[in-house]
């Protein structure tokens, strides 16, 4: 698998990362070699086998059944205090006291 | 007062019996660090007046005669990962270097209120990866046992505060080997807990399926008190399992014979170290003689764990590090005009290198067209890794395992080679991602005198058989 610059362009632009020209020619390099060795995986014949997302859908030891594993990660809807405004605020780069401040979003 | 010998056990029962008082001790270890560790750097943030106050707490509890908390002043220190209301926590990286959180860690929250005092927190891997700790934006962490190689990563700040004697305990996280490569790099006792075992509310996500809170200590009953503390249930995270929580100290000294030990031949191959393998070898015999029945197992999948993880692990990664973006915590880029242009830079300058090489691949991995091909994949084969283990464990109580293939390398020696590096996980990553729980345990060390580690690893939540086996490797080597 060989990645270009122009790859590593289009998936900087989804991560929202900008890029340095140096950077972008390391990481097309970088990530081939990486790519290369995950190809390893196509050994394999995955065809029947499940994906597995999470290991606590697979807890058998726990002795529970699904309906009983989903109740217990659930509390009850009882309503807490949240962050205060003031600790919510107080690492914000920037802020005007009430809300968090961003450059300009819509331009013309 | 000689500070450096010091473990859990014995601190509890030095302040309890008054030999001490919480506040002196507190301030033997500040002295110690301050004189000692700038030549390590595991360090990152101290919390000295926060911890006086706390000591002080304690010290007037034992003056009333007050029944005092299980772990009552004894000093640890946490892995700059998890937060700490009102105490700097950076994750290594510098788009938070001056983010002070607004709540507590559940784990560390439990470790507080079992009386421990919180000394300062621990260099690590940039938001928890790496293998050496190199990726620190903070200067790497050098290890304590030679000071020209690495500790060991992510947690190398953990490892190396309990190897140097500059905590009696530490908190590290692992998300492929993150607690027991050091562990097993600075000759100390790492613990990873099965997933849900232990809380990660508080725990800055680095790959949430993966991600896991553990101990590091100097000995395996330190790891049994302190996985006591923090073990259980919390409404807050709802991966933590309501499983039941047994006495792990209990375990220790409980003899071992009669345990079925499996040995993976794919763990002693190709890549092994020599002098590894002896000493690990020698434990396993040593185990033989202590009543284990060893069996020769496989767990065929094996080679395909370390690209299995960096698909899943750098998938959630690209998910996880989004919340990065300037707005409402962390470092934002002054050369910015416009909104995005805003994110884009502030990601740019605050991140370094491996992070951004990481989201890259998530992202790459997760990006349409590549779903299938590789994080699907990837997600199938991790199936089968679980699969190897459900076999296994029809057969043994426990797998024991090399930790690491080397002991701890240079500075630098792989810093040019992603791949290289991430083959420093290889004996380590499997049980993250099947998510069934490993210590690592000295059991030997090099002719140039660098400590090499064991792995034991167990059943889902069957840390009780790990501790149980680890510590009778410990007590062997003790006798």
């Amino acid at each position: 698998m060989s990645i270009t610059e122009q790859d590593v362009t289009y998936v900087a632009d989804l991560a929202n990362l900008e890029l340095t020209a140096e950077e972008r020619s390391r990481l097309a390099k970088d990530l081939s070699s990486i790519l290369e060795y995950i190809s390893l995986l196509n050994e394999l014949n995955t065809d029947d086998v499940p994906p597995m997302a999470q290991v606590s859908a697979s807890f058998d030891s726990a002795g529970q059944s699904a309906a009983e594993r989903s109740a217990a990660v659930q509390r009850e809807d009882t309503p807490v205090p949240c962050l205060p405004h003031e600790a919510a605020l107080q690492n914000a780069p920037v802020s005007n006291g009430d809300f968090f401040k961003v450059p300009k979003v819509i331009e013309r | 007062m000689d500070i450096n010998s010091l473990t859990v056990e014995s601190t509890r029962t030095a302040i309890r019996e008054k030999q001490f008082t919480s506040i002196h001790l507190v301030e033997e270890f500040y002295k110690k660090i301050k004189a000692e560790d700038p030549a390590i750097n595991a360090y990152l943030t101290l919390c000295e007046q926060r911890a006086l106050e706390k000591a002080g707490r304690i010290d007037e509890l034992a003056g009333n005669g007050d029944p005092l908390p299980p772990l009552a002043g004894v000093p640890m220190a946490i892995k700059d990962v998890m937060v700490i209301r009102g105490v700097r926590t950076t994750a290594g990286s510098k788009i938070l270097e001056n983010f002070v959180p607004p709540y507590d860690c559940t784990a560390v929250a439990r470790m507080e209120r079992a009386g421990a005092i919180v000394l300062g927190k621990t260099n690590c891997d940039e938001f928890a990866m790496g293998s050496s700790n190199e990726n620190s934006a903070y200067g790497p962490v050098r290890n304590p046992r030679d000071r020209s190689r690495v500790p060991g990563g992510s947690s190398g700040g953990s490892a190396a505060v309990v190897a140097a004697g500059t905590a009696v305990a530490a908190l590290g996280s692992d998300t492929g080997g993150s607690i027991r490569q050091p562990a097993s790099f600075c000759g100390v006792v790492g613990l990873m807990p099965t997933y849900g075992r232990v809380s990660r509310y508080g725990l800055i996500a680095f790959a949430s399926s993966l991600d896991h809170i553990g101990p590091l200590t100097s000995t395996v009953k330190d790891a049994a008190i302190v996985l006591q503390e923090i073990a259980g249930r919390d409404p807050q995270d709802s991966t933590s399992a309501d499983v039941h929580v047994p006495r792990y100290e209990g375990e220790i000294g409980k003899p071992v014979k009669g345990l079925k030990l499996g040995v993976p031949k794919e763990y002693f191959g190709e890549g092994l170290d020599q002098e590894v393998r002896s000493a690990v070898e020698a434990s396993i015999q040593q185990l033989a003689q202590d009543g284990c029945e060893i069996v020769p197992i496989s767990l065929p999948h094996t080679s395909y764990a370390i690209p299995t993880y960096y698909v899943i692990a750098t998938a959630e990664t690209s998910a996880n590090l989004a919340r990065f973006d300037g707005v409402r915590y962390g470092y934002r880029s002054r050369q910015a005009r416009t909104l995005s242009e805003m994110y884009r830079k502030t990601r740019d300058e605050g991140f370094g290198a491996e992070v951004k090489r990481r989201i890259m691949l998530g992202t790459y991995a997760l990006s349409s067209g590549y779903y299938d091909a590789y994080y699907l994949k990837a997600q199938k084969v991790r199936t089968l890794l679980t699969r190897d283990f459900e076999q296994a464990f029809r057969q043994v109580d426990a797998i024991v395992t090399p930790t690491t293939p080397t002991a701890a390398f240079r500075l630098g020696e792989k810093t040019d080679d992603p791949l290289s590096m991430y083959l420093a996980d290889i004996y380590t990553v499997v049980a993250d991602l099947v998510g069934v729980p490993g210590i690592s345990v000295p059991c030997g060390q090099t002719k140039s005198g660098l400590p090499i580690g064991l792995q034991i690893l167990g059943k889902h939540f069957d840390e009780s058989t790990v501790l149980r086996l680890g510590h009778a490797v410990e007590h062997a080597r003790a006798v």
